[in-house]
């Protein structure tokens, strides 16, 4: 099970914070890829990926229990 | 002590200015991020700040050590605000102690620099027509990519 968490432009298009789910997908880039299928996200530019709480590349290996947040593009200050 | 942290209530630079004072140091300056009426000749009414906190404290720290590390300084902080803000109020502070001023200057603008673009904290705005957008999200239908541009 993979936890996944939204944030910002991403929790208002799919309508929640957070869901659970099982997944075939092998790293975070193939789960990026079947959630977009089945949500189509909004184009916002480059989205980074952060794998329990740390920045991780898309070819990151997917383990059962991660906690993944996709990240569209920030604009803090 | 932690160098970066989340508010999500109003809070006055004093109560952490007072936190840097350091008997070497000589200098002192901070930055103040606050909300504008205005941005990319729309009015602006408020907004609103949402971040990954977890590793937001974690890249803020790191930022923060960063410039321990290019600068020569004594002490530094940042804060940054989370939710609804009214145009005026302190969005983002930071400040920096240093034996000489232009540490202190350029440690301050290095930290603020870096948290704009790296710390996971995002931006909706509230414009005075009734509409909102996330900052840096709102992608034109003509700029944008077919399909995902990632990953």
């Amino acid at each position: 099970m993979i936890r996944i968490e939204y944030f910002a432009v991403l929790r208002e298009h799919v309508g929640r914070a957070q869901e659970d789910l099982s997944t075939a997908a092998t790293t975070v880039g193939e789960l990026y890829a079947e959630l977009d299928q089945r949500y189509a996200f909004p184009a916002v530019g480059r989205v980074k990926v952060a794998v329990n709480d740390e920045f991780r590349d898309w070819n990151t290996p997917l383990e059962d229990g991660d906690f993944v947040v996709f990240i569209p593009p920030v604009a803090g200050g | 002590m932690s160098h970066f942290t989340f508010s999500r209530e109003p809070f006055t630079p004093e109560r952490y200015r007072d936190l840097l004072s350091d008997p070497v140091a000589g200098g002192y300056a901070s930055f103040e991020g606050r909300v504008r009426n205005h941005n990319e000749g729309r009015g602006v009414v408020r907004l609103e700040y949402e971040g990954y906190e977890a590793l937001g404290l974690k890249e803020g720290e790191r930022v923060v050590a960063e410039a321990f590390d290019r600068f020569p300084i004594a002490k530094a902080h940042c804060v940054h605000r989370l939710g609804v803000l009214e145009i005026g109020d302190l969005a983002v502070w930071v400040g920096v102690t240093a034996a000489h001023r232009d540490a202190a200057f350029a440690a301050c603008r290095y930290i603020i620099d870096e948290v704009k673009t790296r710390v996971p904290i995002w931006k909706k705005e509230h414009y005075a027509e009734g509409d909102s957008g996330w900052i840096n999200c709102e992608v034109r239908a003509a700029d944008a990519p077919s399909g995902a541009t990632l990953p």
